[in-house]
């Protein structure tokens, strides 16, 4: 059974600055099953956002180059196809919601007509047709009084309702992956829990695969099956969601853990910040990104740069010095102990 | 899927991208060496003042900075040129009048003393000296005419410029600081004058004055300042609304200190930049009024009466239009280069 | 909505009162009367004139009757031409100034949105450096000056195109390319900024994530929404080619409305100076107007309560 919709292999991607080149992206892997959703973790500029844009190819031409590593779809390299070809995967197969709602729908063009665009592109569809589909799609992700409101502007409708535009508009062509850039950072906590909640049931319904980009723990425990940690451009450990949460590997990651509050635990213990700051990817070299910020760093983590490593069972891999055999046995139990 | 591996069941590779790496990588380097911290937390860029950062903006700006250099080699020649030979702007030599430009050792630039119907005048009217501009009708040179020109154009420009800072800067101020129906009644009255086209009032005041320098000075800064007002006040505005404002006020600044050390130094950026772009403004109305006959009067000269005087004469003397014409148009375009520059250096997000 | 507009047309009122009274008030100071200028009169003939056009009344009332004229659309009459009303004068100087005046915005609008939208879209290039640095000069050099050596070049040594003669269609068109220097210039850099700044909202990057063509991106996208603002330079644009006329048709022998200005200013002919000016006065007023009211319904998300959505 073929269960993989889309895979990234050893994914390079730099940006030329004016100071030279910068990798953001240096040697990303995963993949993303049918109908499961991904959850990619990390502070900002761990080089995230950058994955998600290069798997649409919408990182600008001029000032960035995919240097190596290929990215599958179908077993398909997004990477090689032509500009035309990859516009007809665009909207249709792999589709994006974006961070900010109040920025991402055109303010000068009804939202109606704003779905309706991809239908008319991608599933030739007469303008009625288009426009009866959109109806559907409004009333589907919630939106009250759909009929009037496809005749609306982007900016009548309050940022969650923006938000479900949006994911309509990403959602029109029954697309096969679903990438959601920080879909709920800029709006309200309350209208956070419904758009997640919105995506989750959608999801049921169309079999869609989400890979979810995100800096908040709280919304990959609310919607991930598995979770992809990023940092300097790498992912550092990927695993389920219990893995992740109950048995993280990577110092970073639990690191992360221990900087979010929880619910049931005792207050008087103060929340464990991770202290440093994120690394330079402009003068990042060989080693672990994350050595300079470690508790647990040894001598071999500023100077080689560690391999993703499978900790207990097959789908747990964590990229770290401390999973090696010949690290003491003490620094290892040290951080399991933590946890 | 790949074979487990049963002799090593924590450790595999999974990847073949670091290959290169030893496997023997020598054992006593795993050992526990975090760095210090508050080291790590030192590595990072030197901080720099918001002007030094500006400073280092604007000199990467090529365009800007070869005007800067332009400019102020136009001044230095505005204020030495003049004098750098034995004629006068007003010098009267009618026995010299309308001799074209001649430079010894640029003859091959056209600088060769030959008249547009090719008559080298030079030799004709055995005349000795070099006119390197060549004479008006009147034989005053141009040379000492067009620097002295510049000079008075420049003049009248920033002093017009810096009249309108002065009163923009305090009626914006007082406008937006203290706010209410006083920048109220502020208001209306700027959003009237804004609807009356500047040039027309311009025009009507020469007319009433006497006309003279003063007079053009006075009529552009009647209109001037309210552009300027209107950015002081935009942008007092917009900072009185933001928190290290807000914040200031609650560790108990006075009104001076948020004067001087939280709105001056962020209100400098855009009055510069406006500065910057009212005085090629201003070069142009006293250029506008002299060639419509409003400007200066004989023998004065200024870059404006000088295109005026070239133009009546061009189809003949093309020379007394070029040099000036020239002139001018290097400092405006000057002028708006490094207003550019500034504008993107102080304030990226200004731009427009 | 509607509170808005009698908002509007009441500040457009006041402001052309406040023109006609500085401009009237202005006149009364300059120094001189209307009639020391041409041939000697006599002193008899001075208090008939005077007489005749109201002078020899009192100021105040002199300005209530100009009032009250002016209500009814007259300006007066030319004192330097016998028997001539400033309206008559202004409406058959109007035509061959509005037809250069639209025309040179007509060729700098085209030519300024192609060369700004090819600009921003090949950002960076030799192409945008360049389109860059003409429109740097194009609105630096003063039009005059421009016209000037346009006059020189192409009418003089070339003798390509009819020099200071108003005579056929041929004769319009140095005026009007001298004009569209400047349009052409703002309008180029203008759209560039726009394009440039459309280009980097995150809108344009959705409608790529929805598999829109890259052409159909570019004119739905961003040079609809691009061109939207360029609507408010129209203003300052009407300024700037009215300012133009003054010059240019002076330069090229026009006989428009700027060139009877400029005539007017030099022989002190009071109540033509008064008429062009007000008339130009609530011309750009206009402009203004028609401008904000165009840019309402352009842009969905003003909604006239004075401040945008």
């Amino acid at each position: 059974m073929k269960n993989t919709v889309l895979k990234v292999e050893d994914l390079h991607v730099s940006f030329k600055t004016q100071t030279g080149k910068i990798t953001a992206v240096r040697g990303v892997n995963f993949e993303l099953k049918k109908g499961e959703t991904l959850a990619i973790v990390g502070e900002s500029g761990s080089g995230k956002s950058v994955t998600a844009k290069s798997i649409m190819r919408l990182l600008p031409k001029s000032t960035t180059e995919i240097t190596k590593g290929d990215i599958l779809y179908d077993d398909k390299s997004l990477l090689k196809l032509s500009n035309k070809q990859i516009t007809d995967i665009r909207g249709s197969e792999i589709s994006m919601v974006f961070q900010d709602p109040m920025t991402s729908l055109n303010p000068t063009m009804k939202v109606g007509k704003q779905i309706m665009e991809g239908l008319q592109r991608h599933q030739s569809m007469s303008k009625a047709q288009a426009r009866e589909r959109a109806l559907e799609m409004l009333k589907l992700v919630g939106i009250p009084k759909a009929e009037m409101r496809l005749d609306n502007y982007p900016h009548q409708f309050s940022g969650g309702m923006r938000q479900r535009v949006v994911i309509a508009l990403a959602l029109a062509c029954n697309p096969k992956v679903l990438i959601a850039d920080e879909p709920t950072t800029a709006l309200d906590v309350t209208i956070q829990a419904q758009i997640l909640d919105l995506m989750k049931d959608l999801q049921k319904k169309t079999d869609t695969a989400i890979i979810l980009i995100t800096h908040d723990l709280g919304v990959v425990a609310n919607m991930a099956d598995r979770v992809a940690v990023m940092y300097g451009g790498k992912i550092v450990e990927q695993g389920t969601l219990d893995e992740i949460f109950y048995n993280p590997q990577h110092p970073y990651t639990l690191g992360l853990l221990q900087s979010m509050p929880k619910m049931n635990e005792d207050r008087s213990q103060p929340l464990l910040p991770i202290a440093g700051s994120p690394p330079n990817l402009a003068t990042l070299g060989e080693g672990c990104a994350f050595a300079a910020r470690c508790p647990h760093a040894m001598k071999v983590c500023h100077t080689y740069t560690p391999r993703d490593t499978v900790v207990g069972n097959d789908h747990h891999t964590a990229a770290c010095w401390l999973q090696d055999p010949r690290a003491s046995k003490t620094e290892t139990e040290e951080v399991l102990v933590v946890n | 899927m790949k074979e487990f591996d049963a002799k090593l069941p924590v450790h595999r590779d999974i990847q073949t991208q670091n290959d290169y790496i030893p496997d023997d990588i020598p054992s006593d380097l795993f050992v526990k060496a975090p760095l210090d911290q508050k080291k790590s937390e030192e590595i990072s860029t030197p901080s720099m003042s918001f002007w030094q950062e500006a400073f280092q903006r604007l000199t990467k700006n090529k365009g800007a900075m070869i005007s800067l250099v332009l400019l102020l080699l136009l001044i230095v020649m505005a204020l030495i040129g003049p004098s750098m030979n034995e004629f006068t702007y007003r010098e009267q030599n009618l026995a010299h009048s309308n001799m074209p430009p001649k430079v010894a050792g640029l003859e091959w630039m056209g600088f060769d003393g030959i008249d547009a119907n090719g008559v080298n005048q030079y030799a004709e009217r055995d005349v000795a000296t070099n006119y390197w501009f060549g004479t008006d009708e009147f034989g005053r040179d141009l040379w000492t005419r067009v620097w002295k020109g510049t000079q008075i154009s420049l003049f009248i420009a920033l002093v017009a410029a810096a009249l309108d800072l002065v009163i923009g800067v305090i009626y914006g101020g007082i406008s937006s600081f203290y706010g209410g129906r006083v920048d109220n009644v502020m208001q209306r009255i700027i959003e009237v004058l804004m609807g009356i086209p500047n040039l027309i009032v311009i025009i009507l005041f020469i007319l009433v004055l006497e006309p003279g320098i003063r007079s053009i000075i006075l009529a552009m800064i009647i209109t001037g300042w309210v552009g300027m007002a209107r950015v002081v006040r935009g942008q007092v505005l917009q900072l009185k609304g933001q928190e290290f404002v807000l914040a200031s006020r609650t560790l108990g600044a006075s009104n001076g200190r948020l004067i001087w050390k939280h709105l001056m130094p962020n209100v400098m950026g855009p009055v510069i930049v406006t500065v910057m772009f009212t005085i090629p403004t201003a070069i142009f109305f006293e250029a506008f009024l002299s060639f419509i006959g409003l400007g200066l009067q004989a023998p004065l000269a200024s870059l404006g009466v000088l295109i005026e005087d070239g133009y009546k004469s061009m189809r003949y003397f093309p020379y007394k239009l070029i040099y000036p014409a020239l002139v001018i148009s290097i400092i405006m375009i000057c002028f708006n280069l490094l207003a550019d520059g500034l504008r993107d250096a102080l304030d990226p997000k200004m731009k427009k | 909505m509607k509170r808005y507009f009698v908002q509007r047309i009441g500040y457009m009122l006041i402001t052309l009162f406040i023109i006609v009274t500085a401009t009237f008030f202005l006149m009364q100071l300059l120094p001189g009367t209307p009639f020391t200028n041409p041939e000697k009169l006599t002193a008899q003939q001075l208090t008939v004139l005077n007489a005749k056009y109201g002078l020899d009344q009192p100021v105040a009332i002199q300005y209530i009757r100009y009032l009250g004229n002016l209500v009814q659309g007259d300006l007066g009459y030319s004192f330097q031409h016998e028997g001539r009303t400033v309206s008559s004068m202004i409406s058959t100087r109007i035509g061959p100034s509005a037809f250069i005046g639209l025309q040179a915005l007509v060729i700098g609008a085209i030519l300024g949105l192609v060369l700004g939208i090819i600009s921003a879209l090949k950002h960076n290039s030799i192409f945008d450096y360049g389109s860059v640095a003409l429109a740097v000069i194009g609105m630096s050099i003063p039009s005059f000056v421009f016209a000037a050596l346009l006059q020189y070049y192409v009418g003089v040594k070339l003798e390509w195109l009819p020099v200071a003669l108003w005579e056929g269609y041929s004769s319009t068109l140095l005026p009007s390319i001298a004009l569209s220097v400047t349009v052409t210039a703002t309008v180029a850099r203008f759209i560039r900024s726009e394009m440039l700044e459309v280009l980097g909202q995150d809108y344009v990057i959705t409608a790529r994530a929805k598999g829109m063509k890259e052409n159909q991106v570019i004119v739905k996208h961003v040079v609809r929404n691009a061109l939207i603002p360029v609507v408010t330079m129209l203003g300052p644009l009407a300024v700037s080619i009215m300012t133009g006329t003054l010059v240019i048709e002076k330069i090229f022998s026009v006989p428009g409305l700027g060139e009877q200005f400029t005539l007017s200013i030099l022989v002190l002919d009071y109540s033509v100076i008064m008429g062009i000016t007000i008339f130009y006065s609530a011309l750009f007023i206009f402009v203004v107007f028609v401008v904000d009211i165009i840019y309402g319904f352009l842009d969905p998300r003003i909604n006239y309560k004075g401040e945008s959505a």
